[in-house]
């Protein structure tokens, strides 16, 4: 299906980007063919984003040049890589939530285009490439693996010879990302070159016929997918073999420390989801994971769960028995719950506050780092450095701004900051999102560390990977409706991955 | 052709150590140039606006004593804006300030002379009655803003105008002094009603301690106690302060009931040490001017200081500018309004650099 024998697509040599003193991209070489998926790996900060970037036309290189179909191109922005025949799926969407599908194609119809005719071709589109859309239904209705759709079909109308999809499956269901892989088949198959970025392994081997690693910014190996195994892959990008974490033995597990009960919570804006008749238990030595895909009330579950926003009665919530549903965060923090939100940054941080004052963000309210009325200073300085030396953190400078940290370390800082206050009863949003594989496994261990020693840890997450590796029990969170949990051990990814979709979400 | 902000990827400090300081340099340039083009010598108007004010021991005094009620407003100004909240009113917070504070003077004139009430008491309550006065009608834009969303930009913009006139209905009316001669203003203050002079006989009254006090406080609140921690984290980001358990609708009653505060007792200050009685008018725009001063002093309580002086040894340049070189008063006005720009555009290039992209999308 692959002729490397002839010309490549496209060809970028030795391609450079600085930013200052920083070098994003070091002399990378690339080529794709077409009829080729293409996958380019590598960890958070190994340079991917900033090469595609400049392939699609939105970053312009220091050096090197790019080659398409033997003739050099540069790009002035995405509208010029886009003529020439590239197209771009985004990992976050840019689509008008109030607009519809069809009006939301129009949108980045080239200028002269008229609208006539514009549902026929998007239909022609979906019968092609087995893209159902709706021309008519307005874009907040929708699933993501439904806007993701319009995304590709925005791409497809340029007709690109080359479609280049930034972490697409991050946001699917196990079913909705079969659908999309039939649709790349389909795309691979008219000899349209793809260029799949992603860090899932398992998907990278099943669908790519080569794979570019990247790690610091250079290239370290080109090689077979297929021939590679997920383990000898991850190694290629982190440079050394990653730790596995160790899982837990069969403790016995304590009584309950949190307890939610019937919890109900309207949604906040027309985007939100309402939470209906929530029931969960997490046991002492436990961790609990609830799987589901974004944007089905996991957010709305955590602020309820650390009182961001308070529930209806007491006893919808109880923390080691204590009815807290009416209380607010930082009462809940002196029963010995703690929280880590989704957001690192402007959320569980705060981006231009030092390490230490971040420590006083959430630790305040418990008394580690006050004095009386006083914030005490040294105090919360010497907090930083504690779990920045138990946490293995790599910071620079003394006491740096929380936005100078890699997403990896600034979320150990931020798990540590709550870990080492040795809580009863911890809540995660989404703990890995974004984090490199080393640091990921890091905070996975301080997890089942933690939950050893006697705490109920709850891990609310997209990646089902992680919620088998590391959780005891697994429920699913659809539409603002939380299955019955089942045991890890007893349950298969399929029947989670149905549950996500929305299969039987009443089931009991 | 494109121009785009693009975001520095590191803020240097000596950069934003300064900014100010070339906002200065350039708009002081600017004014030089405006000066040239009224025909008057740019450099016998530096002179005059700079470094005059500076040269004799009355006229550093009178610096001082211009630079309290800008020093205490922008402290409290500070408090707000560092929360990312806009009460644009402190001019009207000062004048109520100064009218309530004012009225107990009025109020208990002659009977101190009477020898019925009255006597030490009477100077701290005005000084309490200006500055709860000021807080007061701080809070109604604030909770005009919490209970029903009202932009606290607009509301506190108009309460300005309705302390301006309530000082004026009041002073031509129920608080004119009888003896006056229908002029339209109060009876003058008692001595026991007036701030104290700390240099005998001069001008330089005991608010500008008070301003001084202002100061330390706010860097004491702002870095030692959570209140302050608060006040920097909710400006910086809402949701961790959200996180942090902290209370937006309390933040926003407590930060204008500070800068509310602040102004009243800069109006009270004003009426009792500088001017003696209430007037229809009791400020040039001390409350629209201490928006400058707080933000060219970067919200940091000894910027604030040091931007107070400056404007204030502007502001009496320009009063010797209008009588020495017969430049009219609102080429002074102009500068500080091209004073803040600068500032503000300073401020941006130090957070942003400029990049003009080339080539037009095809």
């Amino acid at each position: 299906m692959v002729s490397q024998a002839g010309k490549p697509l496209v060809a970028m040599r030795g391609i450079v980007k600085r930013f200052g003193a920083f070098t994003a991209n070091d002399r990378i070489d690339l080529d794709i063919f077409s009829g080729e998926a293409h996958a380019l790996l590598g960890e958070n900060g190994a340079g991917k984003s900033t090469l595609v970037k400049i392939l699609y036309g939105l970053l312009s290189p220091t050096d090197g040049e790019i080659r398409l179909e033997g003739d050099a191109v540069r790009f002035s922005g995405p509208q010029s890589a886009r003529a020439a025949g590239i197209g771009m799926v985004f990992q976050h969407f840019s689509l008008f939530d109030n607009l519809t599908v069809a009006e939301n194609i129009a949108l980045v119809l080239p200028p002269g285009e008229t609208l006539a005719g514009l549902d026929e071709r998007i239909a022609e589109i979906g019968r092609r490439y087995g893209l159902r859309l709706e021309p008519a239904r307005p874009v907040w209705t929708l699933s993501a693996g439904e806007r993701q759709r319009i995304e590709i079909a925005r791409c497809l109308l340029q007709d690109p010879k080359l479609l280049i999809l930034d972490e697409p499956t991050s946001v699917l269901t196990p079913q909705e990302a079969e659908t999309l892989f039939a649709t790349l088949d389909v795309l691979r198959g008219e000899g349209r070159a793809i260029l799949y970025i992603s860090h899932k392994l398992e998907e990278v081997r099943r669908l790519c016929d080569r794979a570019t690693v990247l790690r610091g910014g250079r290239v370290v190996a080109t090689c077979d997918p297929r021939a590679e195994s997920v383990r000898s892959l991850a190694a290629m990008m982190v440079g050394t073999h990653v730790v596995d974490v160790r899982s837990r033995g069969a403790d016995a597990l304590g009584p309950e420390r949190l307890g939610v009960e019937k919890l109900s919570l309207t949604a906040e804006d027309l985007h939100g989801v309402a939470l209906d008749q929530v029931s969960l238990s997490v046991r002492g030595g436990e961790v609990f994971g609830l799987a589901g895909i974004a944007g089905n009330g996991q957010d709305e579950l955590f602020a309820a769960l650390s009182g961001e926003r308070t529930a209806a009665s007491a006893g919808a919530i109880r923390i080691d028995g204590i009815s807290v549903g009416r209380e607010g965060i930082n009462l809940r923090r002196q029963y010995g719950a703690a929280f880590v939100p989704e957001e690192r940054n402007g959320h569980a941080a705060a981006p231009d506050f030092s390490l230490s004052e971040n420590v006083i963000l959430s630790r305040h309210a418990t008394g580690d780092v006050m004095n009386g009325n006083l914030v005490d200073l040294p105090a919360a300085a010497r907090l930083a450095r504690e779990i920045i030396s138990s946490f293995d953190v790599r910071a620079s400078g003394v006491d740096p701004a929380a936005r100078t940290l890699s997403g990896g370390n600034l979320q150990k800082f931020l798990v540590g900051r709550e870990v080492s206050r040795r809580p009863g009863v911890l809540v995660l949003n989404q703990p890995t999102w974004g984090v490199d594989a080393a640091a990921s496994a890091a905070i996975r261990q301080m997890l089942i560390d933690l939950a050893r020693q006697g705490a109920a840890v709850l891990v609310i997450s997209q990646d089902l990977d992680e919620l088998f590796e590391i959780s005891d029990r697994i429920a699913v969170i659809h539409h603002g409706h939380v299955s019955e949990p089942r045991a890890t051990r007893k349950v298969t990814r399929e029947e989670i991955g149905l549950l996500m979709g929305g299969a039987s979400q009443h089931a009991h | 052709m494109r121009i785009e902000l693009e975001t520095r990827p590191v803020r240097s400090t000596a950069m934003e150590i300064i900014s100010p300081l070339a906002a200065f340099a350039i708009a002081v340039l600017i004014g030089g140039g405006i000066i040239a083009m009224l025909g008057k010598s740019p450099t016998q108007a530096f002179h005059v606006y700079f470094i005059a004010p500076l040269s004799e021991i009355w006229s550093l005094q009178e610096v001082a004593v211009k630079a309290t009620p800008l020093v205490l407003i922008a402290i409290g100004l500070s408090f707000c804006y560092r929360a990312n909240l806009w009460n644009i009113g402190a001019e009207g917070q000062f004048v109520v300030g100064g009218l309530f504070g004012g009225m107990v003077a009025v109020y208990t004139h002659g009977a101190i002379n009477d020898g019925l009430i009255g006597g030490w008491w009477v100077l701290p309550a005005m000084l309490l009655a200006g500055t709860l006065a000021g807080m007061l009608y701080g809070l109604i834009p604030a909770l005009l803003k919490v209970k029903l969303g009202a932009s606290e930009i607009l509301t506190s913009l108009m309460l300005v105008y309705l302390a301006e006139l309530l000082l004026d209905y009041l002073v031509r009316g129920p608080l004119r002094d009888p003896k006056g001669f229908n002029f339209p203003q109060s009876v003058p203050f008692e001595e026991i009603a007036r701030l104290p002079y700390i240099v005998p006989g001069d001008r330089l009254h005991a608010g500008v301690l008070l301003a001084l006090a202002a100061v330390f406080l706010a860097a004491f609140i702002m870095r030692r106690t959570l209140f302050g921690f608060d006040v920097r984290l909710v400006g910086s980001a809402p949701k961790a302060a959200r996180f942090a358990g902290f209370s937006d609708a309390r933040l926003t009653l407590a930060v204008f009931a500070i800068s509310g505060g602040a102004a009243g007792l800069a109006g009270i200050c004003e009426v009792a040490g500088q001017i003696g009685q209430l007037q229809p008018v009791i400020s040039p725009g001390y409350g629209f001017s201490a928006i400058i001063v707080a933000f060219l002093g970067r919200l940091q309580p000894i910027g604030i200081l040091l931007a107070g002086l400056v404007l204030s040894i502007t502001t009496i340049g320009g009063e010797n500018a209008q009588i020495l070189m017969k430049v009219p008063l609102d080429t002074t006005r102009a500068f500080q309004g091209i004073l803040l720009m600068c500032v503000l555009a300073a401020d941006v290039l130090t957070r942003y650099r400029i990049k003009i992209r080339l080539g037009a999308s095809s």
